[in-house]
């Protein structure tokens, strides 16, 4: 039985931007693409989504203190 | 971002080199003094000048350098002995029980080297940490017997802190084989392996304890007969073997016979082998020819060998009896077994013993053991030639006296480096082997106390005063070492430290300094043309007269210390371009702290207010972020030397920023105590001035006197003159009963704050107002008016409230906790009813009657039950002395309801009753068997037997409630020490990991690599000490602000 980790509750919403997505992203943010926090590429959801090494993903995560937050991962090992 | 800080890449630790040592060494030192009798350094000798320069003047012999730029130069000793070095024993008595002591080889077989190795190059590759590594090479790498040479090897100890001791077997294989011997011609002769001829034979001959000889008897009980049998097979191989010049080790024969019974298995191509490889068997042909009595185990082996050799198909013939000339083979199989039985020795290995080991260790298993041999060899770490630091390292000291003094290392070295010469002069003149060991015993106690005085296991080194000498390991080790004394934390100039006091008229952003300080610590002050009369005076005045100045530093960075008599002349020669270190004066920043600096207003600017004796004065609404209080607390004062360090102090730093703590979104700056009783003396319903009595006041607050009314002035009249014109307000004072439905404007209490226009229209002023930690007014001028407001406001706030509360009066004493008798007698019989229920629940808990609660024991339900019953007696015995302790006239209640000090719970614990005593949240239980005292009945669980206290602190308890109490009591104390202890480390932690975390100008949190940490600071972006309350957004506070703007 293998369960769809992606519909878990603890599990927030994980997009992998286009090309040009992620250059408007970082570009907002004033940073190399180094500098984003990691996520490795055998994290069970990065394996789920299908997302490659170097690809930025911006997820969506529920917030206590700004009710939903956005923040963005290259996947990197 | 470009520019991402440097990386260091790598770091290598690795050992120096007796080469090295030598290399880097400028001078060999040999004399063990230091000055000849005109005071000049002996060459050779431990203050070789060769060795760097201290004086100013003199310049090095080595670099040509002056005296404070020459960094020193290190010299050598040569031992004549090799010594361990103390800081590596533990890894040497490691390393030695993990190789061979004959070849040296890690005692891994090829397949865990090979394993390993590979582990080892992969770990290094990903530049992973390698000590698991390590650590499981050395637990694996533990043999009785070397994979590489066979060797038996010892068991190593250590003897700490720096003796190596190696356990080896009581008798050799020769010993053990003549002891059968002895044993067998005693069986012979009728005697049993327990007659007590034999053992006194074994006791006396062999110097057996009786405990190996039951050990020994008892495992000759098995193999005897088969000993017997083979043993003059032995005896033969081990003649033949000595008489060919081999050594008859052990482990050779067994090599030997072992190998001939893989080739007696298997093919003729091996018999080849073997032949060719074992030298043995062509020596054996000769010596044969001379012994031709040999019929027995090795001639009968010769033979047959040549039998094959000439006919290779004979093999399978001769097997049966190839494996009876193997006999021999099992028989010292045997004798090695019961060579184990027999207890060891132990045998000190010398330091050139341990060196020759460590030697012997190749390269490839050095690494395996954690040393890489391109940085380091294991031998390298005995030492056979000493390092001596330049004399920098360790400066001598000139007494007034003019006697010289040396600095605890060299007198160490002197030690070192006399006995080094006596065990060399011994040595050289053929001195007896037990003197030699014992000079290079003292030699290597000098050397390990050189480099650490506390290592366990050995005397320190003392001083002739009798103080342990501080060596190498004691400068750097510990809270006043090198790393944490002076590295992490460093003394400073321009700080003063003193008591402080409280002074209620200076204010928040100021601090009282002491004229004595003001003239000690001083500012520097660039001279001008326009600052020149003003740096005049100061000269003038001199460093004895406030405000003055001590120093003046010339532009070439020459400074001079202001004197009566010199100042004259600095006076004509001053001008623009000069640096004066003038007086602390009124008005300097100043950065004043307290330790703990738990939080960022630990240390806060404050400007300074120059003030009589000798104590830091600060006012008292700066008690709260610092936690000062005056029962002897002291706090530091530091002096900003640059003007951008003033600047930045000043905008980010002063009092007045931080009235708002990042915490929490309130003030934690703000009035206290009697700021706050006065406040509310001031402000409550019917408070009426004279209107002189009332301008005096304001006077007193330093407020501007308003106009005439021409009428007495309520209270309200007279706060509202602190508050903002334009403010407007309301909220729930402290004193708030939380009615069931509020009265609002008709609040009997006058607990429902109305501000109009900077008007207090209704209401108290109290703890909720401007208290520090929940004033809402003073949180309130602090978001709408800004900092400098809030401080005029909190300035003059306070000081009328002292001004008030010292025109009305104010005290409290035991008689605020009185009540009527009537009162006493129906609190006694409330508790008197509880009590009883109490019974009746344990009544009800014996006849088992009682229900449990879902999910709890019988007990446990009891237990419950009981203690609610008891906490509800409390506080209701507590209500009822409540309604005698009114708020009009009873000031201690007001001190409580208004927040200023105090609980309502500690005035009822005063006047009605105290209440149940607890250790570890539950009533307490622990005591004797079953009970807690011996007054009570075994299983008693009454209120009274259970620690609960039926009297007031003022009636004052009896002998088991005090007792009671006092555990209560100590649980409390205990638990604030562990407390502090604990929340000291975690913060101590959590500060070291978010240190270097800093918020970009668009909020994002990045570290020092410019790494992301979070996209924006709080994920809302929100400075929580600008915050409502760390709230986005204060929606009341909004609709309110609305309402009134309409």
């Amino acid at each position: 039985m293998k369960k769809d980790i992606l519909k878990h509750q603890l599990v927030p919403e994980h997009v992998i931007l286009s090309e040009e997505e992620a250059e408007k992203v970082l570009e907002e943010m004033k940073i190399h693409a180094e500098q984003l926090p990691r996520i490795r590429t055998d994290d069970p959801v990065v394996k789920a989504i299908g997302a490659k090494e170097g690809d930025i993903l911006k997820i969506i995560r529920e917030s206590p203190t700004a009710g939903k937050f956005v923040t963005y991962r290259i996947v990197q090992d | 971002m470009k520019g991402i800080l440097k990386k260091i890449s790598k770091i290598n630790f690795g050992l120096l080199s007796p080469d090295k040592i030598r290399k880097m060494s400028v001078a060999q030192i040999i004399t063990p003094d230091t000055y000849d009798e005109d005071g000049y350094p002996i060459e050779n000798g431990l203050m070789d000048p060769r060795l760097g320069v201290i004086d100013p003047g003199l310049r090095c012999k080595t670099c040509g350098a002056r005296g404070g730029e020459c960094p020193g130069h290190f010299g050598h000793i040569n031992f004549v002995r090799p010594v361990i070095h103390v800081g590596f024993a533990d890894t040497i008595y490691k390393i030695l029980g993990s190789t061979c002591r004959k070849c040296g080889r890690i005692l891994l077989d090829e397949n865990e080297i090979k394993e390993y190795t590979i582990l080892f190059h992969e770990a290094m590759e990903k530049e992973e940490n390698l000590t698991d590594i390590i650590k499981e090479v050395y637990d694996v790498a533990k043999r009785e017997r070397c994979p590489h040479c066979d060797e038996d090897q010892g068991n190593i100890k250590i003897d700490k802190p720096v003796s190596i001791v190696e356990e080896d077997y009581k008798l050799t294989v020769d010993e053990i084989i003549e002891l059968l011997e002895d044993i067998i011609e005693m069986l012979d002769e009728g005697y049993t392996l327990t007659s007590f001829e034999l053992i006194e034979l074994l006791e006396r001959k062999y110097r057996l304890t009786p405990r190996e000889i039951k050990k020994l008897t008892k495992g000759l009980d098995e193999s005897l007969e088969k000993i017997r049998e083979s043993l003059e097979e032995v005896k033969s191989f081990r003649r033949i073997f000595e008489k060919i010049g081999k050594k008859s080790t052990f482990n050779e024969i067994i090599e030997f016979l072992e190998n001939a019974e893989k080739a007696s298995n298997s093919q003729a191509t091996e018999w080849e082998n073997f032949k060719e490889k074992t030298e043995i068997l062509k020596e054996l042909d000769k010596t044969l020819e001379d012994e031709p009595e040999i019929e027995q185990g090795l001639g009968k082996f010769l033979k047959i060998i040549r039998e094959v050799e000439e006919d290779p198909e004979k093999i399978l013939d001769v097997k049966g009896e190839l494996k009876e000339i193997m006999k021999p083979m099992e028989v010292l199989e045997e004798i090695r077994g019961l060579r184990k039985l027999l207890d060891v020795i132990d045998y000190k290995l010398t330091p050139s013993e341990v060196r020759e080991r460590l030697e012997r260790i190749p390269d490839e298993d050095s690494l395996l053991l954690g040393v890489n041999p391109k940085v380091a060899r294991p031998e390298w770490m005995v030492l056979t030639v000493l390092p001596v630091p330049p004399v920098t390292v360790r400066p001598s000291i000139t007494l007034e006296t003019g006697e010289r003094s040396e600095d605890d290392l060299t007198h160490k070295l002197v030690d070192i480096l006399r006995i080094n010469q006596r065990l060399k002069e011994n040595m050289e003149a053929g001195a007896p082997q037990l003197i030699v060991e014992d000079l290079w015993e003292l030699l290597q106690y000098h050397v390990t106390t050189y480099f650490d005085n506390e290592a366990s296991g050995v005397p320190p080194a003392r001083h002739r005063s009798g103080r342990p000498l501080k060596t190498l390991a004691q400068r750097l080790k510990g809270k006043e070492g090198r790393f944490r004394g002076n590295l992490s934390g460093k003394r400073v100039n321009f700080s003063a430290r003193t008591v402080i006091s409280p002074d209620p008229n200076i204010s928040i952003n100021e601090v009282g300094v002491p004229e004595i300080i003001a003239k000690e610590v001083t500012v520097p002050v660039y001279v001008t043309e326009w600052n020149l009369d003003e740096v005049k005076e100061y000269i003038k005045n001199g460093s004895d007269k406030h405000p003055g100045a001590n120093y003046v530093i010339k532009p070439d960075n020459r400074k001079i210390r202001i004197y009566e008599e010199t100042k004259e002349a600095i006076l004509e020669k001053i001008e623009p371009g000069y640096i004066v270190e003038r007086h602390l004066k009124d008005g300097d920043i100043v950065l004043f702290n307290r330790q703990p600096s738990l939080h960022r207003m630990s240390m806060m600017a404050h400007e300074v207010r120059v003030l009589p004796y000798k104590t830091f004065r600060l006012n008292l609404c700066v008690c709260p972020p610092y936690n000062a209080d005056f029962d002897g607390d002291e706090m530091n004062l530091h002096v900003l030397q640059t003007e951008e360090a003033r600047a930045e102090a000043k905008t980010l730093m002063r009092v007045q920023e931080h009235i708002l703590s990042p915490r929490f979104g309130g003030p934690i700056i703000g009035g206290i105590h009697d700021h706050i009783s006065g406040a509310y003396l001031l402000t409550r319903k019917g408070t009426k001035f004279e209107e002189g009595d009332a301008f005096q006041l304001l006077k007193r607050a330093g407020i501007p006197l308003p106009d005439r009314k021409g009428r007495k002035w309520t209270g309200k009249e007279i706060f509202s003159m602190v508050l903002p014109d334009d403010l407007n307000m309301t909220y729930k004072a402290e004193i708030c009963r939380k009615c069931d439905e509020c009265q609002k404007e008709d609040c009997k209490y006058d607990a429902y704050v109305i501000i109009e226009n900077g008007q207090l229209k209704s209401g108290v002023i109290d703890e909720k107002a401007y208290g520090a930690f929940s004033g809402k007014i003073l949180d309130h001028i602090v978001k709408e008016y800004g900092t400098d407001k809030a401080r005029e406001f909190l300035d003059s706030a306070t000081r009328l409230a002292i001004a008030a509360i010292m025109k009305v009066g104010f005290t409290t004493s035991i008689r605020d906790e009185e009540i009527p008798e009537e009162a006493k007698e129906r609190i006694e019989a409330h508790l008197k009813n509880a009590e009883k229920r109490v019974d009746r629940l344990i009544e009800a808990y014996e006849n088992g009657e009682l229900e449990p609660l879902p999910g709890r024991t019988l007990e446990e339900t009891l237990e419950m039950k009981i203690m609610q019953v008891l906490g509800e007696a409390r506080d209701k015995s507590g209500e009822i002395a409540e309604e005698y302790l009114d708020m009009e006239e009873n000031h201690a209640v007001i001190m409580a309801l208004t927040g200023a000090r105090g609980s309502m719970l500690n005035l009822t614990q005063i006047t009605a009753c105290v209440g149940q005593q607890s250790v570890r949240g539950s009533r307490i239980t622990r005591g004797y068997n079953k009970r807690t005292l011996p007054h009570f009945k075994k299983g008693e669980l009454g209120a009274k037997a259970r620690g609960f206290v039926h009297s007031s602190y003022k009636e004052g308890l009896d002998p088991l409630e005090f007792f009671f109490h006092a555990m209560g009591g100590r649980e409390g104390l205990v638990d604030t020490a562990i407390r502090t202890a604990q929340s000291g480390y975690m913060q101590r932690r959590l500060v070291n990991a978010l240190q270097d975390l800093t918020v970009t100008d668009d909020g994002m949190v990045i570290d020092n690599r410019g790494i992301v940490v979070q996209r924006l600071y709080g994920e809302d972006g929100v400075d929580p000490a600008k915050s409502d309350y760390g709230e986005i957004v204060d929606l009341e506070k909004l609709v309110d602000e609305i309402r009134a703007g309409k």
